[in-house]
C-alpha cells in the first residue's frame, strides 16, 4: 500500500511537527523550567515558596509530557536524529536526565516534612531540575547550528569526535544563556498571571524585565555571531527529496554564512527572527503596564519566533557535521520509511487535538491565582 | 570486532535503570486501578469513609508514581543515548509505539494525575472519579505501548531489512500492533501490577488490623485487595502460560532453555520440577520430571513436539550459513545498487540476515567464517540456561503461591473475621505484611527472564545485542552508571522512608501539625 501523501511532502510535515513539539515543549514546560530556575530568588519564605511550587504543581506533569512526546517524536519519525545526537551528546544528556529526575521528586516530597533544612535542598534540587535543562538545551541548539563532530561507516554506524567540555564554546553558551532567559522570561510572566499580587508577584515582573532585555540582547548578538563566524552548510548537486534515508547518497558542503542564505530566498521566513524580537518586547510592555496576559504572549511569542528562527536557518539540514559534513543528517536523509511517517501522521492528527482539549480542560478547573490563603489551608496542596 | 567491555557495561546500565524503574511501576498499575474501586464506592454509596480510604491510598500512590515517572524520562532517552545503532536500525518500528504511548498514554496520566491530587475541592464527585479513572487508563495503555515495543523485540513481525537504508522498516503495521506475543506480555504484565497493588494494599491494612489503629479504613481496604488480588493472581498465573506458547525459534530456545532441555523429547514433553543444569556439560543432573505437562502447555496437544536445545543450535547453524548469503548480497548492494543479481541473493536469505551478524563478535566479516566458527556461533543462540531454569522456577512458585494467599484472603474478607484474636487469622496477617516484597521479586525476575531469554539478540532474529550499543567509551558508561547508581540510590531511600512515615501517620489528615483545623468540613476519620 503507498501512502496518499508523497514522501517529500510528508518529510516536510514531520520536520515541521518537529518543531511544533518542541514549541509546545517551550511554551507548557517552558514556563515550569523558568519557574523552578526563579524559585529561590523571587521567593523568600517558606509560604512564598509554596506558593511559587503550587502555581505550576498539579500540571507541571503533564507539560513535561511535550519533552517525552519530543523524545519519543525524534525516534519514530528521525531515528538518526534520535541515535546520532542523544549519543554524541552523552554525558550532556546525562545532567538534563538528573536534573528532570530531581524535578518531580523535589515537586512531591519537599513539603512532606517542615524541617526547614529539608525543604531548602529539594528548593536547591528545583532550581538545579529547572536552570541545567534549560541552559543544556540551549547549549546543545547552539551546538547544532555550529555542526557537531561525528561521522558515519558505511553500516551508518555513528562514531562522535567530540568531549562534554568541548560542547561548551563562546557561541553556544550564548545559546544557552539565551535559552536561560527566554525561558525565564516565560516562567515570570506565569508568574504575573498565576501568583497573587504581593511581593512574590513583584519581584518575578523585576526578573521578567531583565530576561526580557537579555533575550534581546542575546538573540541579536547570536544572529551577529552566525553572520560572521564560520557557519553553515549547503547541499551541492541534485538532491532527491524522495529518495532513501541514507546520508552517503548525497553530496553536502560546509559553506560560511549558509545559515542565512535563506532568507535571500525566502524573506518570509524573516517572520521568525522578527517574531523573536517582538516577543521580548510585548512581555516588557504588558510587565511594566501591569497587563499580565500580554506578557505571557509576548513570552510565549518569543518562544515561537526563537525556535523557529533555528529551525529555518538551518533547513534542509537537521544536525550537520562539523568533522565530516557528507554525514550530516537533513530532511531528505534522516527520517523513517515513508509508511511509518504517514501512519504516525494519522496518529497525531486523531490525538494531538484530543490531548490539547482535555490539557485545557485541566486549565479551566484550576483557573484562578494562588494565594496565601490557599497554601495555607489547603491540604491537597505541596 | 566489538569492545565487549562497552556492550557489557550498556547491558548493566539498561538492566540497572529498568529494574529501577520497574520497582514503581507495577504498583502505579495495579493501584492506580484500586483507586478507582475505591471511589466508585465513594461515589456509589456516598459514604464518607469510602473518601478516607481513597485519598489515603492516592498519598501513597503520589509517593511512588514520582519515581515511576522520574526513572521512566531515562528509559525514553536511554535506547538513544546507550544503543543508539539499535535505535538507527528498527527506530523505523520500534520509535512508533514509543511516540504514540507519550501522545495516547503518558500525556493522559500526566495531565489528569495533577488534577486527581489537586481536585478534590474544584471537581464535582463524578468529575474526579473521571480523572482518577484517566490516570488508571493512561498508564495501563502505557504498558500496552511499551509491551507493544517490547514484544516487536522478541517477535519482530510486520518488517522487512531495507539494503538501500540499512535498516529494517515497518511493512504491516497492524502485524506490529496485533502482534501475538506483545498482547499476551500485556495482560501478563499488567496483571502481575495488579497483584504486586494487591499485596501492598492488604499487607499495610493487615498491618493496621494487628495493631488495632485505623481498622475501619482497613478492613474495607483489605477487602478490595483480597477481591482485586485473587482475580489478578489468577491472571496472571493463566496468562503467563500464554506468553509460554512458542511461535518463533527464538522463543522456542527460551522454552528450551528456561526447562533445561537439551535434547527434543518425544511428545508430549514432561516438565522439570527441579534439576541442577550445567552449561559446559551440557546437561540437567537430578532432574525431576512430571510427565506431558509441558507438552501440554507449549503445544496445546498430545502431539506436538518441544524442540530441544542441541536441535535448535543446529538449525541455528543452517539459518548462519544461509545469513552469510544474504550479508554478501548486502555489501554488494552497498556498491551498486542497481545489482540484480545480488538483490535475487538477497530477496532468497534476507530473513537469515540477522544470523550471519552473530558472526561478527568473533570476526569483521562474516563471509570469512569457517566451518567451526560457525558452530560456535550458533552456540551463542543459548541464553544462560541454569539462571533461566530457577529464575522461571521462583517466579512460576511466586505465581502460584499468590493465587493460594489471594484465596486465603478472600475467604477471611468473605467471613468478616478481620478482628479475630484466632491463631490462623493473626498468623495470615503477619504473613500478608512480611510477604509485601515477594510481588517484586517476582515482577523483576519476569523481566530478567524474558530479557535474558531473548539473548544473544536485540532484536530476535535480525540484530544481536552486542551490535546494537553506541560507539561509546568505557569511562563514559561508567561515570553514567555511577551517577545513576548514587542519585538512584538515594532517592530509593527517601522514597522507603516518605512511604513509611505516610503509612505510620495513617489516614488522619492534617498538613501542618495535629492543631490545625480540619478542612472542608468532614471528619477525618469517621466513628465505627
Amino acid at each position: 500500500m503507498a501512502p496518499p501523501i508523497d514522501y517529500e511532502t510528508l518529510r516536510v510535515i514531520w520536520w515541521a511537527l518537529m518543531g511544533v513539539l518542541l514549541i509546545g515543549f517551550a511554551l507548557t514546560d517552558g514556563f515550569d523550567l523558568g519557574v523552578a530556575s526563579l524559585l529561590p530568588f523571587v521567593a523568600k519564605t517558606d509560604e512564598e515558596r509554596r506558593m511559587v511550587i503550587n502555581s505550576v504543581g498539579a500540571t507541571w506533569e503533564g507539560n513535561q509530557v511535550w519533552f517525552i512526546l519530543g523524545g519519543g517524536a525524534i525516534f519514530a519519525a528521525w531515528p538518526f536524529v534520535y541515535a546520532v545526537s542523544f549519543s554524541g551528546f552523552y554525558l550532556a544528556m546525562f545532567l538534563v536526565l538528573a536534573a528532570l529526575i530531581l524535578r518531580p521528586v523535589g515537586f512531591k516530597y519537599r513539603s512532606k516534612k517542615p524541617d526547614p533544612a529539608w525543604r531548602s535542598r529539594w528548593d536547591w534540587a528545583l532550581f538545579v531540575g529547572g536552570f541545567v535543562p534549560a541552559l543544556v538545551f540551549g547549549v546543545a541548539v547552539g551546538n547544532v547550528l555550529a555542526g557537531v563532530p561525528f561521522r558515519l561507516d558505511g553500516d551508518l554506524r555513528s562514531f562522535y569526535e567530540g568531549t562534554l567540555l568541548g560542547l561548551f564554546h563562546h557561541f553556544s553558551l550564548l545559546a544557552g544563556l539565551l535559552s536561560v532567559a527566554m525561558l525565564v522570561l516565560h516562567g515570570s510572566a506565569w508568574l504575573a498571571i498565576k501568583i497573587e499580587r504581593g511581593a512574590v508577584h513583584d519581584r518575578a515582573k523585576s526578573f521578567g524585565q531583565i530576561a526580557a532585555v537579555l533575550a534581546i540582547l542575546l538573540f541579536a548578538a547570536g544572529g551577529v555571531m552566525v553572520a560572521t563566524m564560520n557557519m553553515g552548510f549547503r547541499t551541492e548537486g541534485a538532491v532527491d527529496p524522495m529518495g532513501p534515508s541514507n546520508p552517503h547518497l548525497s553530496t553536502l558542503v560546509a559553506a560560511r554564512g549558509a545559515w542565512l542564505a535563506n532568507y535571500g530566498a525566502h524573506p518570509w521566513m524573516l517572520l521568525a527572527p522578527v517574531l523573536g524580537f517582538l516577543g521580548p518586547v510585548m512581555a516588557l510592555i504588558g510587565i511594566r503596564s501591569k497587563r499580565e496576559v500580554l506578557a505571557f504572549g509576548g513570552s510565549s511569542f518569543a518562544a515561537i519566533g526563537i525556535i523557529s528562527t533555528v529551525g529555518l536557518s538551518m533547513f534542509p539540514f537537521i544536525l550537520p557535521s562539523s568533522i565530516d559534513p557528507g554525514s550530516s543528517l537533513t530532511v531528505w536523509n534522516a527520517s523513517s520509511s515513508h509508511l511509518t511517517l504517514f501512519i504516525m501522521l494519522l496518529v497525531t492528527l486523531v490525538f494531538l487535538p484530543i490531548v490539547l482539549l482535555y490539557t485545557a480542560w485541566v486549565y479551566k478547573v484550576l483557573f484562578g491565582r494562588v494565594t496565601t490563603q490557599d497554601v495555607r489551608t489547603n491540604p491537597d496542596y505541596y | 570486532m566489538v569492545d565487549m567491555a562497552v556492550i557489557e557495561l550498556s547491558r548493566l546500565q539498561f538492566a540497572l535503570t529498568a529494574l529501577y524503574h520497574f520497582l514503581f511501576v507495577p504498583l502505579t498499575l495495579g493501584l492506580s486501578f484500586m483507586l478507582v474501586i475505591m471511589e466508585s464506592i465513594y461515589v456509589m454509596t456516598d459514604r464518607p469513609i469510602w473518601r478516607v480510604v481513597t485519598r489515603f491510598w492516592a498519598k501513597l500512590f503520589a509517593i511512588n508514581f514520582v519515581l515511576g515517572v522520574a526513572t521512566g524520562i531515562t528509559m525514553e532517552f536511554e535506547f538513544g543515548t546507550n544503543w543508539s545503532y539499535f535505535s538507527h536500525y528498527v527506530g523505523d518500528i520500534f520509535g512508533a509505539p514509543l511516540a504514540i504511548e507519550g501522545l495516547m498514554a503518558f500525556f493522559l496520566e500526566a495531565t489528569f494525575v495533577g488534577l486527581m491530587f489537586f481536585g478534590w475541592d474544584k471537581l464535582s464527585k463524578r468529575q474526579h472519579l473521571f480523572t482518577t479513572f484517566m490516570v488508571a487508563l493512561g498508564s495501563n495503555l502505557s504498558a500496552l505501548w511499551i509491551l507493544v515495543a517490547n514484544g516487536w523485540m522478541q517477535h519482530p513481525t510486520g518488517s522487512h531489512f531495507n539494503p538501500e537504508t540499512m535498516r529494517m522498516e515497518v511493512t504491516d503495521f497492524m502485524a506490529v500492533l496485533f502482534n501475538p506475543v506483545a498482547q499476551a506480555k500485556f495482560v501478563h504484565t499488567v496483571s502481575a501490577g495488579y497483584v504486586c497493588a494487591s499485596v501492598f494494599v492488604l499487607g499495610v491494612s493487615s498491618w493496621y488490623i494487628l495493631k488495632g489503629k485505623w481498622v475501619a479504613v482497613a478492613k474495607r481496604s483489605f477487602t478490595v485487595a483480597a477481591a482485586f488480588g485473587l482475580a489478578s493472581s489468577l491472571s496472571v498465573v493463566v496468562l503467563g502460560d500464554e506468553s509460554g506458547y512458542a511461535l518463533t525459534d527464538n522463543q522456542k530456545m527460551k522454552l528450551a532453555s528456561l526447562e533445561a532441555m537439551w535434547h527434543t523429547e518425544p511428545a508430549p514433553a514432561g516438565i522439570a520440577i527441579f534439576g541442577i543444569p550445567s552449561m559446559e556439560g551440557r546437561e540437567t543432573r537430578y532432574e525431576i520430571k512430571i510427565p506431558y505437562v509441558l507438552g501440554l502447555i507449549s503445544t496445546r496437544s498430545l502431539t506436538g513436539e518441544v524442540s530441544g536445545i542441541n536441535e535448535l543450535v543446529v538449525k541455528a547453524e543452517t539459518r548462519i550459513e544461509s545469513g552469510i548469503k544474504a550479508y554478501d548480497a548486502v555489501e554488494k548492494l552497498k556498491v551498486d545498487r542497481t545489482d540484480l543479481v545480488a538483490r535475487a541473493q538477497f530477496e532468497q536469505h534476507k530473513l537469515d540476515l540477522g544470523y550471519a551478524m552473530l558472526l561478527k563478535r568473533f570476526m569483521p566479516d562474516p563471509r570469512s567464517a569457517t566451518p567451526a566458527d560457525i558452530q560456535k556461533a550458533a552456540w551463542t543462540t543459548v541464553p544462560n540456561v541454569p539462571v533461566m531454569f530457577w529464575l522461571f522456577r521462583v517466579m512460576a512458585g511466586l505465581g502460584f503461591f499468590f493465587i493460594a494467599f489471594f484465596g486465603a484472603a478472600f475467604y477471611i474478607a468473605s467471613i468478616r473475621r478481620f478482628g479475630s484474636s484466632d491463631g490462623f487469622f493473626r498468623l495470615f496477617m503477619r504473613t500478608a505484611v512480611w510477604i509485601i516484597p515477594l510481588p517484586w521479586l517476582a515482577i523483576e525476575f519476569g523481566w530478567v527472564l524474558a530479557e535474558i531469554g531473548r539473548q544473544p539478540w536485540a532484536i530476535e532474529g535480525v540484530l544481536p545485542t552486542f551490535l546494537g550499543a553506541s560507539s561509546l567509551t568505557v569511562p563514559q558508561i561508567w561515570t553514567t552508571i555511577i551517577g545513576f547508581t548514587l542519585l538512584y540510590g538515594a532517592l530509593a531511600v527517601i522514597e522507603v522512608r516518605l512511604m513509611l512515615a505516610a503509612i505510620r501517620h495513617g489516614p488522619i489528615e492534617h498538613h501542618d501539625g495535629p492543631d490545625a483545623p480540619l478542612h472542608h468540613g468532614y471528619a477525618p476519620l469517621p466513628a465505627e
